[in-house]
Formats: C-alpha cells, structure tokens, sequence
C-alpha cells in the first residue's frame, strides 16, 4: 500500500470511527447513570435517519432544517422512551428493564417498517457530498472530512457541558451514585432525561452521518450498527465518554484497516466489533478508560 | 424424578393422549402448528431456564437454534443428496462423513450447541452485569455472517433443502415432554434452587458458598443443548434452511413468549406459547389489507410485529409476573386442598 492510499484509509477509517463515537456515547451515557444497556438506542438513531429522509423525500425541505428536524424527532423518541418505558421500571429488577429496552427497540423497528415499508429506502444528500475533492493524488468526498470536524466540535461541547457546569456535575454525580444524588435534592428523573437528550441528538447526527455515507436505508439498519457502537463502548469503559470515543476510533479504524490490508476477510467485517468485545471481557472487562462496575448498585 | 407425585402423572398422561388422539382430531394446517407450538414448547422451556430461572437475561435463541438445525441437516442427508445439494462449493469431507439418525443427530446438535455455550459463557459469565445479553444478540448476527460465508459447510446463502422429513406429532409431542420433565428435574434440583439463588441475589448466593460462574455457566449450556435439538427438529420440520430463517424474530418470539407466561415458571412458558404461537396464526389478518366498516386499509406486513413489541411492553409495564408469576400449576392447585 503505498503512501497516498494509506492516508486517504486513514480519512476513511476516522470518518468511520466518528459515527461509531457519536452512537456509542449515547450508550455509554445511559450505561452510566441506569446500569441499563439501551437496545433502543441503535432504533433511535435509525429513527433519525428515516426522518430526514422523510423531510427530504416527500416534504421537500433544505438538508439543514431535515438535519434538525431529525433531531427534534429523534429526542422527542428518546424522552418518550425513556419516559413511558423506562421510567416506571426504575426500581424493579434489572432483567425487566432489559427486556423492555429490546420490547422498545423492536416496536421502533417495525412502526417504521409499517409506516415507510420494508423496501429499502435510498437517501438523497445534497449532491455536495458527493463532489470528489482531488488532493494530491488522493481522492475524497467532503462527507470524510466534515463528519470528523462536526463530531470534534460536537465532543467538545458536550465534553463542556459534562465538567463545566451544573448539569454536567450533575450528570456525573448521578452516574456514580443516583441514591445519594437523589437525597441531595437533585431531581434525578430531569438529569436523567437530560442524558436521554443528550444521547438522542447525537445518535440523530451520527444517524445522517450513516445515511449519507452509506446511503441505502432499512428500519433494521439500526441492529448491526448499535451492536458495533456498544461494542466500542465497552472497548473505551462503558460508562466513561471519551472511553467511548476512543472505542469508537479503534474499531472504525480496525475495520477499516482489516478490509484494506486482506479484503478476503470483507464479509467478516461485521465480526470485528464482536470480537473486541470477547477480548476485551475476558482480558479487562473495564475496557481501556474504564470505571468498575462490578460492584452492582441497585 | 424429582416430581412423580399424583398431579404430575395426570398431566402426563393427560398430555400423551392429547397427543395421541391429535392427528384424528385436527386437518392439516391443524397439525402444523401443533408441532409448531411442541417445538417451540421445547425452546421456551430451556430458554425459561437461563432468563426466568437464573436471571439472566440471553438473546441467544436464534443462533444455537440455527447451529442445531445446520447439524441435524447435515447429519441427515445423504452423501448423494450433498454432492447434489452443494452447488457454490464442494461440501467438505467431514461435512459428507456426517451421517447419523434422527436421535444421534439431535443429541449431536444439543451437544454441538453446548459446546458453543461454554466457549461463549466463560468470558461473559466471568464480569457481573448484562453483557450477555449484547454478546448473545451479537453471536446470533455472527452465526448469520458464517452461515453466509462457509458455503463448504452451509452451502450459504441458498441453505439446505430436501431434509428427509422424518418426524411426526409424536416425536415433537414425545421430545417436549421429555424436555419438559427433564428441565423440571433441573429446576427442582440443588442447581436448580442454586439457579433462583443467584436470580434473586447474585451477592447473597456467593455469600453462602453457591461458584455463581459455575451455576450460571451450567444454565446457559444446559438451555443451549435443548435449543440445539430444538432447533434440529425444527430443520426436519420445515425440510428446507437458509441463514436467514434464524433471525432475531425466532428470540424475540421466545422472549414474548416466557414474559407472558410468567418469567421463571415452566408451565407459565407452555402457556406462552399455546397463546404466542397460536395468537400469532389468528393475527396473520393484521398483515393483510382489512375492511373496517367499509373502508380498506392497504396491507401492512410487520404490524403483528408491531402488535407483539407492544404486548411485551406493556406485559412488562403493568403485568410483570406475567400469567403465572413463578408458580407452577402444581402450586395453585397444591393451595386449594
């Protein structure tokens, strides 16, 4: 391989690794503050994704407004998720709220294959992103350089939020300890929603990320997608954000060097993100950056 | 036995001659869901042991059942038939030497998906939380992408057909009950209540001497090798498999069905799939357009599916127990006297 294709994979595979980051703070944010691994959350992003298709398609507004629009929607999915399904089940065992989470997500696939049919869909991004950028010998698409600067931008903003102000510490005080947090007067439920928001936007971001570099949308996108991005949650330390992101990073670069380096093992991509997560149970279950959890709190 | 008291023998009795007089008594449409409903009586009833009576919850339905129904195929067709059947690569040797019958190749299925338990379980089991979960709804996808890409051993993507359709009512009848007695007989046991133990306080039973990673591993293999002859006689049920008869659909299914009936009580899980499987027969008109009063709607295929997430849902919401709770039926009729 020489010099210019290698960094043209390397765009490639931090592009990648970004949408893996985006989703897998979601879970790892609601990992921490509910102990609950979301098996909606994947279904939120995909949610996303078929809105601003929506938008686009049949109401025939900017990409812009589509982007926010699948925003709003799939924050609004997100706070009603968490407060109809998730929320009277706070203090029940925690295979219940497991077994509601995949009831949630399955319910989110299927409403959007009834509403929009089991076809799938192709996503009409604005021909920009489809403009291929010569540099040096090496080809790109703007879609590889923009998603890693917004999802920068993005990480630093929340990362701003998380330790310096209010809410932040109160996101982190929840995740370490939510009884106590409760007794200190602090309104747990609305920490907890803000989590949800705060998970949902960037799953949505990250959602249209996907769609417009993997173009072909169907309501099970989500599954294969969450599977990966958990598991890059697990990789970083579930429960810490730029755990994370790292474990985002590391797996789009993984794949992403894997099916360049032997392409005979393309269709085993998908089983990538699997096998870190084997790896990394059996050598550090608290993944690279890590908080332990082992001791159960509920 | 663990269970050979009075009630016990009537429902034996009673359920062999149901199964017995079935094929007098139901047309054909009939007797397939029959078998449906003793097959999947087979699956829930394991799948009851890992999720209802260990608490632990596993997504892991869909791909020992695959593994099962690929090893029983293989086992029963003949050397002839693969050669014929192997059409995108010439089926390996070990593949052509497996020829078995029907009860060697199941008990070789169950043994095969054990197998595969025990590789998947020492990570999983050996950290506390919920990744068994994430690493079961992983390993069915995974099972799908190998299917997919061994053709020397799945011919894969076009799948197996032609499995000599070898079994009747009574032998999926026969096996559930033998199942059903034998998961019982777990159940009752020291590992049994080792399994309750560690489902209603993992730390209190490591406190009092219960290996938690020995008797959660021991669930997870034992609910394994009974998916993997579930599976088998799924494949000669159906005669034809392809990697994409085993999706999450068949777990979720499974899921509905223990949640509904009761999460850790086995007859609760036999009426969750009488209710699930024949419930979802009748509601096949929710797929195909309607006429409410009059007015049409357009066919929706996959509003079942969305009738069943709501159920699970809602069961979980506002019926948690389910319909038995964790009694059996033995139980409520042992309070009457």
């Amino acid at each position: 391989m020489d010099f210019i294709t290698f960094i043209q994979q390397l765009i490639n595979g931090i592009s990648l690794g970004s949408m893996y980051a985006l989703i897998a703070i979601g879970y790892t944010m609601v990992y921490g503050v509910l102990r609950l691994i979301n098996f909606a959350h994947a279904d939120i992003m995909m949610v996303a994704a078929f809105a601003a298709f929506f938008a686009i398609d049949s109401l025939e507004v900017s990409f812009v407004l589509a982007t926010i629009i699948a925003i709003l929607v799939s924050v609004v999915t997100g706070i009603l998720t968490d407060r109809v399904a998730y929320k009277p089940l706070r203090h029940s065992p925690r295979i219940s709220l497991l077994i509601t989470a995949i009831g949630v997500s399955f319910f989110l696939e299927n409403i959007v294959n009834v509403t929009f049919g089991g076809t799938p869909k192709s996503f009409n991004a604005p021909e920009f992103f489809d403009t291929i950028i010569e540099l040096s010998g090496a080809t790109l698409t703007p879609t590889v350089i923009i998603v890693p600067v917004v999802t920068v931008l993005l990480l630093s903003i929340l990362l701003f939020i998380l330790y310096r102000t209010k809410y932040g510490m109160a996101i982190r005080a929840l995740a370490f300890d939510i009884k106590t947090v409760s007794l200190m007067g602090i309104d747990s439920n609305r920490i907890i929603m803000i989590v949800f928001i705060i998970g949902s936007a960037l799953a949505a971001v990250g959602g249209i990320f996907w769609a417009i570099s993997y173009p072909i949308l169907t309501p099970y996108m989500g599954v294969m997608i969450g599977l990966k991005a958990f598991a890059a949650a697990v990789l970083g330390g579930i429960g810490s954000v730029s755990g994370a992101v790292l474990g985002g990073f590391i797996l789009g670069f993984t794949e992403v060097a894997v099916v360049a380096l032997y392409p005979e093992l393309g269709a085993y991509k998908d089983a990538i993100a699997f096998v870190f997560l084997i790896i990394v149970l059996v050598l550090k279950p608290t993944g690279i950056m890590g908080i332990n959890f082992e001791k159960s709190r509920f | 036995m663990a269970k050979l008291n009075k009630n016990f023998i009537v429902y034996l009795l009673i359920s062999i001659a149901f199964i017995c007089i079935s094929p007098y008594v139901f047309e054909d449409y009939g007797m397939r869901i029959l078998n449906n409903i003793f097959i999947f009586i087979i699956l829930a009833v394991s799948y009851n042991l890992i999720n209802g009576i260990t608490g632990q919850l596993s997504l892991e339905p869909n791909g020992f059942v695959a593994i099962g129904a690929y090893v029983t195929a293989l086992a029963l067709l003949s050397e002839d038939m693969k050669w014929e059947l192997f059409q995108l690569e010439d089926p390996s040797p070990w593949v052509l030497g497996l020829n078995l019958d029907l009860i060697p190749a199941l008990l070789l299925s169950g043994v095969v998906a054990s197998a595969v338990a025990f590789v998947l379980a020492v990570p999983v089991f050996r950290v506390r939380g919920d990744y068994l979960a994430i690493v079961t709804l992983g390993f069915g996808f995974i099972i799908k992408v190998l299917a997919i890409n061994s053709p020397e051993v799945t011919n894969g993507s076009i799948g197996l057909n032609e499995i000599p359709s070898v079994i009747n009512v009574y032998w999926t009848g026969g096996i559930a009950i033998v199942t059903v007695i034998l998961i019982l007989n777990v159940v009752y046991s020291k590992y049994g209540r080792a399994m309750k133990a560690v489902r209603d306080d993992e730390d209190a039973a490591s406190a009092i001497g219960i290996d938690t990673f020995k008797i959660k591993t021991l669930a997870f293999i034992t609910s394994a090798f009974f998916e993997g002859i579930g599976g088998g006689l799924l494949a000669v049920l159906l005669t034809t498999i392809s990697p994409d008869l085993f999706t999450f659909f068949l777990t979720f299914q499974l899921l509905i069905i223990i949640v509904l009936g009761g999460l850790g009580s086995m007859s609760g899980a036999i009426i969750g799939t009488v209710l699930v499987i024949g419930g979802s027969e009748w509601l096949r008109f929710l797929d195909s357009s309607m006429n409410i009063f009059g007015y049409v709607t357009d066919a929706h295929p996959g509003l079942r599916m969305v009738v069943f997430s709501l159920v699970l849902i809602i069961v979980m919401l506002f019926a948690r127990e389910g319909i038995m709770g964790k009694k059996e039926f033995s139980d409520i009729f042992r309070k009457k006297k």
